[in-house]
């Protein structure tokens, strides 16, 4: 594992960029559980939210999390996320609350039509998870640099009784002096790593050295190609006519749900050859691999209205 | 340590800066060529970028596109809120603060301001200064943005011509000795080309200044915070209450300002209790000193009460507590601020209640004149103003210390943040 800087050896009193987002990112989370009640942290398994969980831990070491965290299980989430998720939680001994999709459609939060995905109707699942529970302010992993809709979202982000996010009304956020006030049945979601970019992200996994999902790094995969993304072969997705499955060296760029997350081609095998490929990279990261994203260009302010994270 | 690029990416430092001027001035067009020309923009937004501007019929592929973020700013034509975007070169990464020219700018413009490092005002060379490129020189003025760049855009359309530059920088030269601006740059651009963005200009062969991209990656920032006076708020007492850690108790905070040691001696406020420091942690790891803007754990030596919203400093260099607030205050709500109004305040980790006991003047930004018969202040308007508060801020002047000398109001009804203030100094 690469040794972080020591800061001691800062003599000009700099603090590197990466530092200084660690430094900010932590005090979000301080602020958050000395004035929320019941805050929780929506965990995906991804690597924002992986990097999030690490922040989380910094903020309150050697105390553990004062925290659960909460996660959307679709069910058609990759065993390999399961898998870390699962290590991360054992390590940090948090409590787990899972909101399943599947309850929800049971429970009548959310209804399947068949051709809604599974990453849209998390939120159904996600709303009544945090209604059911009380809580009053949800950690997602959300960073500005994601999409144009994202680049307007501010780190304390007010929800109304029905979860809905209106960019029109957001209070205005200033210095580093954030905003918690609530009335009943609101809630807040928290963006801590609001500032990071995609490549921060990866840089401060490999500093770190922090543990990922594998399906992070390049495999062999049997891959379909459809709407110019490269699915993954599976019980839900089978090669329709006039397509083949064939097995190539990809890798994940972003975790969704296997239905709608495409891979990339990709030799990179360690954090070091990602960082490299990310730098040359000339497509977004949403762009390349999510297709409930690329319905419309404004595809991602519809889902936020909705209460997405 | 293995990197992918020949730079060491964990030395790089950080520029905030904040973008003011208005569409016509061509603000988002020169976002879009810094984030352009050093190569931040990707295939697939550049695309949606040109089949937007084809589809509207534009003769040329509009990078104002790229900076409006919402559907109903696309539709209008205008942006509506503060927006924050990255780039980064070799050695510096930069977010920026792209506030709205016309719609809520003095409410936006004060919210991008208040992190910003640097502000960058723009002008179009046909017009010259304009009342709005006054008004944001003013603002950022009072936010205490310690650098300006005034850039005269839309060169092209004057003929490159010297004089105009020189006219125009002579006059905002002139303007700005009613200000507090300590570091002012003024570069000739054509941001809709690219002269003097990134690449220098043959165009300006009379111009020797840095071009927009070279200033801003060599701009010097360091030295813009306050390593001396010691201002710790605590924000949260760490107890893991477990049997590893049974005593432990340690305080969390951002430093605002100065360097901590262990053994450096400190006073808590707003107790005034002495001690002594007896660690400070990062992590899972000790440290040797702490500094702005850290987010570190302390330990003190004595077990005197500490919580959440005080303050650690040194004894003979530490805010004297006060319940009498004078202060420059930005109003961002519709129902004005009027004295006896009661309000809840938000002050560094310190919460509390507030009453207007007087607005002493409106400030009017645009020619600097204090109306001092106004006795409220409406939105997006600047004051003097005068609060008691039902507990002690630990506070210092804002030109002293952006984080320790400023303060947000809140309405207790509705929730919403309604003001921002930046403390006077003192007589």
């Amino acid at each position: 594992m690469p040794q972080a800087p020591s800061v001691a050896t800062h003599s000009d009193y700099q603090l590197s960029q990466l530092d200084q987002l660690e430094a900010e990112s932590i005090h979000v989370f301080r602020e958050v559980a000395a004035e929320f009640e019941k805050p929780v942290l929506m965990f995906s398994g991804g690597k924002d939210s992986i990097v999030m969980l690490l922040l989380a831990e910094k903020a309150f070491f050697p105390a553990k999390l004062p925290f659960p965290l909460l996660q959307v299980d679709t069910g058609l989430d990759f065993d390999e996320v399961l898998a870390t998720r699962d290590s991360w939680v054992g390590r940090l001994g948090a409590r787990l609350v899972v909101a399943s999709v599947e309850d929800a459609i049971a429970a009548g939060h959310v209804v399947d039509d068949g051709h809604t995905s599974r990453n849209r109707q998390q939120i159904g699942a996600l709303l009544a998870a945090i209604e059911e529970n009380g809580f009053t302010a949800a950690f997602g992993g959300g960073r500005r640099d994601e999409e144009k809709a994202r680049a307007k979202e501010r780190v304390y982000s007010h929800r109304d009784e029905f979860g809905q996010w209106d960019p029109k009304m957001q209070r205005p956020e200033l210095w580093s002096l954030y905003n918690g006030r609530l009335h009943a049945g609101e809630h807040m979601r928290i963006f801590p790593i609001s500032n990071w970019t995609e490549l921060d992200i990866w840089h401060y996994i490999h500093r770190e050295g922090i543990e990922i999902p594998s399906i992070y790094f390049a495999h062999e995969r049997e891959v379909v190609e459809r709407d110019g993304m490269l699915l993954s072969v599976g019980p839900e997705i089978r090669p329709r006519d006039g397509e083949r499955a064939e097995t190539r060296t990809v890798r994940f760029r972003t975790v969704g749900d296997r239905t709608q997350t495409g891979c990339v081609e990709s030799q990179a095998t360690d954090t070091a050859s990602i960082i490299e490929e990310i730098a040359v990279a000339r497509v977004t990261e949403r762009g390349a691999t999510r297709g409930d994203d690329r319905f419309s260009e404004a595809a991602m302010e519809d889902r936020k209205k909705e209460g997405y994270f | 340590m293995a990197t992918a690029t020949t730079h060491d990416p964990y030395d790089m430092d950080l520029l905030r800066f904040a973008t003011a001027g208005s569409v016509d001035d061509g603000k988002s067009t020169l976002i879009g060529r810094l984030l352009l020309d050093s190569k931040s923009i990707f295939e697939d937004q550049l695309e949606a970028v040109e089949t937007t501007s084809q589809s509207k019929g534009y003769d040329y592929t509009d990078l104002a596109l790229l900076t409006d973020g919402l559907r109903s700013e696309r539709e209008q034509g205008i942006t509506i809120d503060v927006a924050y975007r990255y780039f980064a070169t070799p050695n510096r990464k930069f977010i920026i603060a792209d506030t709205p020219g016309h719609v809520q700018y003095t409410r936006n413009m004060v919210t991008g301001a208040s992190t910003a490092d640097l502000g960058l005002v723009l002008v179009d060379a046909r017009q010259g200064l304009t009342e709005q490129s006054r008004r944001h020189a003013v603002l950022l003025s009072l936010l205490r943005v310690p650098h300006l760049v005034l850039c005269i855009n839309k060169m092209d359309l004057v003929d490159w011509s010297e004089e105009t530059y020189e006219k125009i920088h002579a006059e905002f030269t002139q303007f700005a000795t009613k200000l507090t601006i300590p570091d002012l740059e003024v570069i000739p651009i054509s941001a809709l080309n690219g002269d003097n963005v990134v690449h220098r200009s043959e165009n300006t062969p009379w111009y020797h200044g840095p071009t927009l991209m070279h200033h801003l990656e060599h701009v010097h920032v360091a030295s813009d915070r306050d390593l001396q006076d010691v201002r710790f708020p605590v924000q949260y007492v760490i107890r893991p209450k477990s049997d590893a850690h049974h005593d432990y108790r340690g305080y969390a905070g951002q430093l605002a300002g100065g360097v901590i040691r262990a053994g450096d001696e400190v006073v808590v406020l707003p107790s005034g209790l002495p001690s002594r420091v007896a660690k400070v942690e990062l992590f899972d790891r000790e440290v040797a000193e702490a500094f702005p803007p850290m987010s570190v754990t302390v330990h003190l030596e004595d077990d005197v009460d500490v919580s959440r919203g005080d303050m650690i400093a040194r004894p003979r260099n530490a805010p004297t507590p006060t319940q009498d607030v004078d202060a420059m205050v930005c109003w961002m709500t519709n129902e004005p601020l009027r004295p006896r109004q009661k309000l809840a305040i938000k002050h560094t980790s310190r919460s509390g209640r507030a009453m207007v006991k007087d607005v002493q003047y409106r400030l009017d930004i645009n020619t600097l004149h204090r109306d001092q018969a106004a006795g409220e202040l409406g939105l997006n308007e600047i004051g003097r103003v005068q609060l008691r508060t039902t507990v002690p801020l630990l506070c210092d002047p804002y030109s002293k210390n952006r984080t320790t000398g400023s303060f947000i109001l809140i309405d207790e009804a509705t929730g919403v943040t309604v003001g921002a203030g930046m403390i006077n100094d003192a007589g």
